[in-house]
């Protein structure tokens, strides 16, 4: 319902910009169903494409059948998320060239699936103290988010929030464990 | 527990008290107990303080365990600050069966300066304690008094006793009757919402001794960054129920909560600092999209910015007066402890140059700043004199040490440590002696003492 919703805004705000003079078939439409292999496109919609119809017709989405990803529930995505983690430097929140090929690719998958509500949870690892991870959690958090941003992605499908280092994801003490723990981790929160 | 009166008719109760037992050497004469005199020791040196089993004037099991307890924590208790030379326990026994046949001889023996000698007794509505300091060599009683209340909790006769007696004896504040706040995993419960193997974090509170540790948050997320109100009656803290950290108070003997940063809906909200009048909270607040320091009343309302700063800016604390502010910064690369006015004007002035976070002002007499710094792998406590700038070092690189905080007397300071495993709460005397671990199940982080 929020898509074809947010459709329909979407379409009446092209209407007032372009104005309704012109007679053309209505051409905008639910979102595709995405389906493996599938390039989807949700933002290269023609923005100048006037929309004469008061009432677009609403389309329910078809049942997807060949889609895993899609059809799984929240929590067994998350537990094989498609959504890779992104790995920093000590006390850095610097995207590095293979944090930000993890953030394409994580972009490639956002795009793909529209509907999703993405939360990015900042790590650190613990040697920094207590406080000031915090801060620099949310700095790891914003840093992937505000890449995603910059690759199309709407900035209110992301949130952020920072964990410092109180939910170290291996609880080692040495640097193969430090380096896994400072991240920034993607979670579905909606589907 | 109240007190009913200051001393002093004892008396009374000292006559129903021989009544019960055999023949006594008859009664002193009466004395001027209201006056109050002062034990003293050799020159230099603290007075020699004995501390015997108090006397169970009522026989049964439980005034026979309750006078234990009371004394054994009152020794604990004047022990922790150090301002008496405590005879070990363990050379002497009780040997007085009430106020008028104590063998004054026998203490003088033992070096003794003073003697503490105490009775318990259950009555009607619950226990009454009498409590007498003598001083051993004019065999006077040089204060006294009297306690009553319920048997409910009876380390709390000696924490009170043990706080008098330093006032009147030494003119100190103690600090047996303040608590501990800190966050604990200890219960086991699993974070909601996620997929990931995470414990909550929950807010629990300890007498200062550690003993009587409860649980006083049930939100079943993380809850961090606990700090008690200057009165003692409210806890502020981060909780992430929101889903981010946002601030809130709990006023814990009313069992209401209040939602500080409620209706924010852009950043989180960490590490809430009580201003030292407990109308306002300095905090940290990612709201304008960078961690700043911030500041807001009680209730949460009128909120201002008071740090304005690409870097991180975080870790407020307040200085006794409420004048100045002290909080952490990277805006010189790592993390360094800066200096403000509290209404943020003025550019700050830095403190430290070494890796530094979580500076918490002392209070007065004292002045000066407790931090964990990065000493090695791990971090250890400093302390820095703000009028010479001296730093001192209190930890050595046993586990990682972080969060300190104060005592209100300033004379101890709890901290976190890993020097046991898990990240821990211990106690230690200001000048780096007298280690104590206070909590051992689970991992216990970001302790606060409360004033």
């Amino acid at each position: 319902m929020t898509r074809v919703w947010g459709t329909t805004v979407l379409l009446l705000m092209v209407m007032s910009v372009a104005g309704c003079g012109k007679k053309q078939a209505p051409i905008a439409r639910p979102m595709p169903p995405p389906f493996p292999g599938a390039i989807s496109t949700p933002s290269s919609r023609p923005p100048a494409t006037p929309e004469p119809v008061a009432e677009p017709t609403i389309v329910p989405p078809e049942p997807v059948r060949d889609d895993a990803i899609a059809s799984a529930s929240l929590d067994d995505l998350n537990r094989n998320s498609p959504l890779k983690p992104v790995f920093f430097d000590y006390n850095s929140s610097d995207l590095s060239p293979d944090a930000q090929r993890a953030l394409d690719e994580n972009a490639a998958t956002i795009k793909k699936y529209p509907s999703w509500a993405v939360t990015i949870e900042g790590h650190c690892d613990e040697r920094g103290t207590a406080e000031y991870n915090l801060a620099l959690g949310e700095r790891r958090s914003v840093a992937a988010r505000a890449y995603l941003v910059s690759l199309g992605i709407p900035a209110d499908r992301v949130r952020t929030v920072s964990y410092g280092k109180e939910f170290p994801f291996d609880p080692g003490h040495d640097e193969a464990a430090f380096r896994k723990n400072r991240r920034a981790h993607f979670v579905i929160t909606a589907k | 527990m109240k007190r009913i009166s200051l001393i002093v008719v004892l008396a009374a109760a000292m006559a129903s008290t021989r009544a019960q037992q055999p023949p006594q050497p008859p009664a002193q004469p009466p004395q001027p107990q209201e006056i109050e005199t002062t034990i003293t020791g050799e020159p230099g040196s603290p007075p020699r303080l004995a501390v015997p089993e108090f006397i169970a004037v009522s026989k049964d099991t439980e005034s026979v365990a309750i006078a234990k307890t009371i004394s054994q924590v009152l020794f604990d208790d004047l022990n922790f600050e150090r301002e008496f030379a405590l005879i070990p326990r363990d050379v002497y026994s009780t040997a007085a069966t009430s106020f008028s046949d104590v063998p004054f001889d026998r203490w003088r023996e033992l070096n003794a300066d003073g003697l503490v000698v105490g009775t318990v007794q259950k009555t009607a509505t619950g226990l009454k304690v009498e409590l007498r300091l003598f001083n051993v060599r004019t065999r006077q009683s040089a204060y006294g008094r009297e306690y009553s209340g319920s048997t409910a909790n009876p380390r709390l006769y000696a924490h009170q006793i043990s706080d008098e007696l330093h006032q009147s004896q030494r003119g100190l504040k103690g600090v047996a009757r303040t608590k501990l706040v800190f966050d604990s995993d200890r219960d086991g419960e699993r974070m909601g919402g996620t997929i990931e193997n995470r414990g909550v974090k929950e807010l629990y509170i300890a007498d200062y001794d550690g003993e009587n540790q409860r649980r006083v948050t049930v939100s079943k997320t993380l809850n961090i960054n606990p700090a008690w109100s200057p009165d003692g009656r409210s806890i502020a803290y981060t909780s992430y129920r929101r889903g981010g950290g946002q601030i809130f108070v709990s006023h814990i003997f009313q069992a209401l909560l209040d939602e500080l940063t409620k209706g924010e809906k852009v950043g989180e909200n960490w590490l809430p600092a009580w201003s030292p009048d407990g109308t306002r909270l300095c905090f940290t607040s990612t709201r304008d999209g960078n961690s700043e320091i911030y500041v807001m009343n009680r209730d949460g309302s009128n909120v201002r910015r008071l740090t304005r700063h690409p870097g991180i800016d975080i870790s407020p604390t307040w200085s006794p007066p409420g004048t100045q502010i002290a909080f952490v910064s990277d805006r010189g690369g790592d993390p360094h402890i800066y200096i403000m006015d509290a209404d943020g004007s003025g550019s700050p002035t830095l403190l430290t140059r070494e890796y530094s976070d979580r500076p918490t002002w002392s209070p007065a007499p004292y002045n000066e700043i407790a931090y964990s710094a990065r000493t090695g792998p791990g971090n250890d406590i400093k302390v820095i004199d703000l009028a010479s700038r001296q730093v001192r070092q209190l930890t050595f690189g046993e586990g990682t040490n972080e969060s300190p905080t104060w005592s209100a007397n300033g004379r101890h300071l709890a901290f976190m440590s890993t020097r046991a495993g898990k990240s821990q709460i211990f106690t230690i005397a200001r000048d780096g002696k007298n280690v104590r671990q206070l909590t051992r199940t689970g991992s216990n982080q970001q302790p606060n003492w409360s004033k």
